[in-house]
């Protein structure tokens, strides 16, 4: 076989191979919303799940995957562009720094189940939050954290240095530059980061297994004091979330329709990252434009 | 007088704007040494706990590793503990190996389709299609693994359907992604006129990707494999769900076993605090983090040897 030949020969198969991953995404999706969308009807999505019985919904368990995840976004948001604005304009190249970062690539590739052993250990047991939202919302902030920290930080080391020039000459103070100027013009990208890893939160349960607890007691959707015991703002209850029912009702199955309700959930749980995904796309091109004035 | 000195004091103290300098600077200090001490707390933690099987319940450090009897409730006849964790280790390490032996050769494929053949295609494809594999959570893998996987190596290989293979091919689509597009960092990494010089001594395209593009790329692929290999070493519960959950040496590839991470997660809603089936548990865990770490240390070694200047 000469040159010509293998060069065909080699393009063929990389294209071959390249369709097998488009055609294995394909027919993920495909299996998993042609199963699943049947499942899905407004009882579905808002009745309780049933703990030996068929026919139960996934309302308590969408509740509070969304509650959780709007939890943990509050509390990692500020922590990560603290930490991000340190790491982009603060940090010198020193040894304390090259730790900070060391530490960062490490958190960020821990098993989410580490993080969320860790997480039973210090918010569940010592702190003595229990299984609760808060356990799980504090986990998934742990679990968060290094990846919001980088995205804030290439989102502000993209911004022009001229601009940091122009804001201290103008008299500013490095923060004030930082808060005025240059987060602003960094925007678009740290939303971007947030929404996809807010996708990513959405679908954990490694760490939100032994943090937010495998049971959802009912909720009473009539009374939104956090401080009752059933409200559904409550953040010391137990709340397993859509991917932790999943994983639990196929792991100890005893409910009879197990088959139908993860199809369904986990056809939920495509969408809602699906939607994640096109938001996160839209709006970074959307603010891209509208900042850039292209 | 009195004017005077509301002026000089005003010029000694420091300026509103300083202030805030400073409290800002220290807000951000703050956060960034929050995560640090996290990390640390992360290993202080897990290896107090871990390391209490050993010390504190007489755990033997090499049937930990070479035992094959998973029982930490009981002890043996010398008295310590039934920790043998080694078919948790061999599920371990065979899951990811074997993903990212079937991994490594697809994404290498879509990497170079991405950045050689047709970067326009790959990037209205290619892209949006790794991007949404990413996106996938693990427990739908994990179902999809169940509903799909298992039952079709069950007709096809036979066994139960549980066991290395059904959890290679989870992993496999897993780590694809994460491979891919470090895959494609990597490439794009290699200067253009590498690839000009290759084409100007008469060499096909072919013939430059394999010598010359290929060749220059191999740290950053490497480092991209490791990476997709400490994925799919601390993923836990979509193997969990295919993997059959058996604490016994894999016999085939279709025999039920275990994985650190799956007895890990079956295992510790059903011990107390500070048993030593907990304890045993906890060591589990102290060994995930510890090979994640050796995976950062292996990342690291790489990309600082072989660095393109």
């Amino acid at each position: 076989m000469n040159a010509k030949q293998s060069d065909k020969v080699a393009t063929g198969v990389l294209y071959l191979m390249s369709g097998t991953i488009v055609a294995i995404l394909a027919l993920l999706l495909l299996y998993i919303l042609w199963n699943g969308i049947p499942h899905i009807s407004w009882h579905f999505l808002t009745a309780p799940a049933q703990s030996f019985e068929k026919g139960g919904g996934i309302g308590v368990q969408l509740f509070n995957s969304f509650y959780l995840l709007i939890l943990s976004m509050l509390i990692s948001t500020p922590i990560s562009i603290c930490a991000g604005i340190y790491l982009s304009e603060y940090a010198k190249p020193n040894r304390l720094t090259s730790i900070i970062r060391t530490s960062i690539e490490i958190l960020s590739s821990l098993p989410s189940v580490v993080v969320g052993l860790f997480g039973f250990l210090v918010f569940a047991v010592q702190a003595g939050f229990g299984f609760s939202i808060l356990s799980g919302a504090l986990a998934l902030t742990v679990f968060n954290l290094p990846l919001l920290t980088r995205n804030v930080e290439d989102s502000l080391q993209s911004v022009s240095f001229t601009q940091r020039e122009a804001g201290l000459a103008l008299g500013l103070s490095r923060w004030e530059t930082v808060i005025h100027v240059i987060l602003p013009e960094a925007l678009p990208g740290i939303i971007t980061g947030m929404i996809l890893s807010a996708g990513r939160v959405f679908g954990e349960a490694a760490a939100l297994i032994y943090t937010a607890g495998q049971s959802a007691p009912p909720l009473d959707f009539t009374n939104w004091n956090p401080f009752y015991i059933a409200s559904p703002l409550n953040p010391m209850r137990p709340a397993e979330t859509l991917a932790v029912h999943i994983w639990k009702i196929n792991s100890e199955g005893i409910i009879p329709d197990a088959k139908a309700v993860s199809s369904g959930a986990s056809a939920m749980l495509i969408i809602a990252v699906l939607l994640f995904n096109v938001l996160a796309r839209y709006l970074g091109n959307k603010m891209y434009k509208k900042f850039t004035g292209v | 007088m009195q004017q005077q000195d509301k002026i000089r004091e005003s010029m000694l103290k420091p300026s509103q704007a300083s202030k805030r300098e400073r409290h800002g600077k220290i807000l951000s200090f703050a956060a960034i040494s929050l995560i640090v001490i996290v990390v640390v707390a992360i290993f202080v933690f897990v290896a107090t706990r871990g390391i209490a099987t050993f010390t504190v319940d007489k755990g033997n450090l090499w049937d930990f590793f070479t035992k094959t009897t998973w029982n930490p409730g009981q002890t043996d006849k010398s008295g310590h503990p039934l920790i043998g964790a080694l078919p948790m280790i061999v599920g371990s390490f065979a899951v990811t190996l074997l993903s990212a032996v079937v991994a490594t050769p697809f994404a290498i494929a879509a990497a170079i389709y991405m950045v050689e053949i047709s970067p326009r295609r790959g990037y209205k494809i290619l892209q949006p299609v790794i991007e949404l594999l990413v996106g996938i959570p693990s427990v739908v893998y994990g179902f999809v693994g169940l509903s799909l996987i298992v039952p079709f190596v069950r007709t096809h290989f036979g066994g139960t359907g549980f066991g290395i293979l059904a959890g290679t091919m989870v992993l496999f689509v897993m780590i694809l992604p994460t491979v891919t597009s470090m895959s494609v960092d990597a490439l794009r990494a290699v200067p253009r006129y590498y690839r000009e010089a290759s084409l100007a001594l008469g060499a096909t395209r072919w013939q430059t990707i394999y010598k010359v593009v290929l060749r220059a790329a191999v740290p950053g692929i490497m480092t991209a494999v490791i990476f997709g290999m400490s994925r799919a070493f601390g993923e836990a519960l979509a193997v969990q769900m295919v993997i059959g959950n058996a604490t016994l040496l894999p016999q085939n590839l279709v025999s039920p076993s275990s994985t650190l991470t799956s007895i890990l997660t079956m295992g510790m809603g059903n011990s107390v605090m500070g048993s030593v089936s907990n304890n045993a548990l906890w060591s589990l865990a102290l060994l995930l983090l510890l090979m994640s770490l050796l995976f950062n240390i292996l990342i690291h070694r790489i990309s600082k040897k072989g660095a393109l200047h």
